[in-house]
């Protein structure tokens, strides 16, 4: 398939990862298993056309055959989608072997992620080798962070390290860890407080990151849409640059957020443009 | 210290639409910058002036006006080939006023004729407006396109009432649309939506979003364009980034300061010097608002306002 770079879209104010090849998904995981490429590129695509901006890859720990697997995800994916990949692994080998398949004419690869435990800084080598976007996940080895202000320093020891290993800081976006509305409901507003926290920490406005769909983990499927919209619009209220999540799902909220915040002009159409 | 100069980037850039057959072809838009910020990036189309003509006697024009063009203006044929032979003209934009049902109103075959005698007459491209009667210019437009058929003319007005049929028709007859909407951008986004959203390619449109002179609601204008160009620009809209119109001929030519006498205004100076920098002021506000295409009736502020291009982008 002859695939050209997506130039034609609108840069959409707000990055789109698309979450839906993750393994924890029964179709994802079944296509892995059998190497068959087809649903994984439909749901490449579907992705794609419906938003988003860049595809996560999401293999778990993949201890086993994890490099020949995130080559073969990376592969199939830009096979089809002219966009760049978020390699979605703890396993640095894989990532490393991700990211030397990783096509960068279509953008940079992402790597998900580092975080200030020191088992993690060698994410960030990888980030200054490929050089590749990271995200930094604000948890320590001290577990989670209690509110907005342990996720800023846990933020700015992160951007420390980046700085020591070479990454450029406009590479690295801050993720306050999304936690479930059903059990950690406080946390919701200090995820909130994080996002604006973190771009005062440096000038340009660091980036932000989230992985939405987990503060509806655990709710009844019906709520989950509603929930994980409402949350988006206020994040994107206090600036998020970018969202893990189904650009299906939240493509009206995007874009009626970027209508209210005048990002975007307003036409009685404006939902239908891409 | 040396003192240097804040530049601005842009993420977008405005199509550019060319009318008119080869060799004889002309081109505007394509730049990425604000009006005349050539030091901020590319500019590579000169903003373009086309000579309005119509097609019956301009008897509503003033005596300013009417007195260039006083012994070639019966004919359209005549008219078109004045503008192009003598004022250099680099293009014509012909209005067929006489089909509007107040007017003369003349049958959309009467017009097809007079687009055809004239693009028969003329080298360089030609431009056909309707009446602005919505419903009398679906028909029109439609016979007009019909009749230039291939010869890549930029053909309007395309309005919320009328545009399917209008666009529907430059389709068929390869010409580019003017996309006309009453001085509400958000509206001209919506009507440039809904041509898209047929099939009409949207590098093939020029957004006028309505012309009014100095004096006369220009602030509203300027803003509705200036508007427009920055979401093209700085917001990268591309349903927004088609060139612009400025039809500021017919909106001038009407107004106290071009048309009253010396005898009743006596300290508002000569008539006919008044009339022609009216014309030249309101052309050049909107170039600076971002206009790329202007529709103009007096030589002289043509010249006026060519001469201002010139020193701008030396």
């Amino acid at each position: 398939m002859n695939i050209a770079p997506d130039n034609q879209r609108k840069e959409l104010v707000m990055l789109i990862i698309g979450e839906k090849l993750s393994i924890i998904a029964k179709r994802v995981r079944e296509a892995i298993s059998k190497r068959d490429k087809q649903p994984i590129q439909d749901i490449a695509i579907s992705q794609w056309k419906s938003g988003a901006g860049m595809i996560d890859a999401n293999i778990g720990p993949a201890e086993d055959e994890g490099e020949a697997l995130m080559e073969w995800m990376v592969t199939t994916i830009q096979e089809v989608v002219p966009l760049p990949v978020c390699l979605d692994t703890t396993n640095y080998k894989a990532i490393e072997a991700g990211l030397k398949v990783h096509n960068n004419q279509w953008g940079k690869p992402m790597i998900n992620s580092t975080s200030n435990d020191p088992e993690r800084y060698n994410m960030l080598e990888l980030a200054a080798k490929y050089k590749a976007r990271i995200i930094g996940l604000t948890v320590g080895r001290g577990g989670l962070p209690a509110d907005a202000e342990e996720r800023a320093s846990i933020a700015a020891e992160i951007m420390a390290r980046a700085t020591e290993y070479g990454v450029p800081l406009e590479d690295l976006y801050l993720d306050p860890l999304v936690l479930q509305i059903s059990t950690s409901q406080d946390h919701a507003l200090k995820v909130i407080q994080a996002i604006k926290m973190f771009q005062e920490l440096n000038d340009p406005p660091m980036k932000t990151v989230v992985g939405l769909s987990n503060v509806s983990n655990g709710c009844p499927k019906n709520l989950r849409p509603i929930i994980n919209n409402y949350f988006l619009a206020l994040l994107m209220y206090e600036g998020l640059t970018a969202a893990i999540a189904d650009p299906h799902e939240i493509m009206p909220t995007v874009k009626t957020i970027d209508v209210i915040l005048g990002k975007t002009l307003y036409a009685h159409s404006y939902l239908e443009i891409t | 210290m040396v003192f240097t100069p804040p530049k601005e980037s842009y993420t977008g850039k405005v199509y550019s639409v060319t009318i008119g057959i080869p060799p004889n072809t002309i081109t505007f838009g394509g730049e990425n910058i604000l009006p005349f910020h050539s030091f901020e990036g590319s500019y590579p189309n000169r903003p373009v002036i086309a000579y309005e003509i119509q097609d019956v006697p301009p008897d509503d024009w003033p005596d300013t006006i009417r007195e260039v063009y006083k012994d070639v203006s019966s004919n359209p044929v005549e008219w078109a080939m004045f503008c192009q032979d003598k004022l250099n003209a680099k293009a014509i934009a012909l209005r067929l006023i006489g089909t509007h049902p107040d007017r003369e109103n003349r049958t959309p075959e009467e017009a097809a004729q007079t687009v055809r005698d004239v693009i028969s007459s003329i080298n360089v491209p030609l431009i056909i407006l309707g009446s602005n009667n919505t419903e009398k210019d679906a028909p029109v437009l439609i016979a007009a396109s019909e009749a230039a058929k291939d010869r890549n003319c930029l053909i309007g007005k395309a309005q919320e009432a009328n545009y399917k049929t209008i666009a529907a028709a430059a389709m068929a007859n390869n010409h580019k649309l003017i996309a006309m909407s009453e001085l509400d951008i958000n509206l001209s986004k919506q009507l440039n939506i809904l041509i898209t959203q047929m099939g009409f390619d949207k590098e093939k449109i020029v957004i006028d979003p309505m012309c009014s002179a100095l004096g006369y609601g220009l602030e509203y204008t300027y803003s509705v364009m200036e508007r427009i160009r920055l979401a093209a620009l700085t917001q990268n809209d591309q349903t927004m980034q088609q060139p612009m119109l400025g039809d500021v001929g017919i909106y001038v030519w009407k107004v106290k300061e071009a048309i009253a006498q010396e005898g009743d205004v006596p300290q508002w100076g000569s008539l006919r010097e008044r009339g022609i920098v009216w014309e030249a002021t309101t052309a050049m506000a909107l170039l600076l608002a971002g206009a790329e295409l202007l529709i103009m009736r007096h030589p002289e502020a043509v010249a006026i306002v060519e001469k201002a291009i010139d020193e701008l982008i030396r």
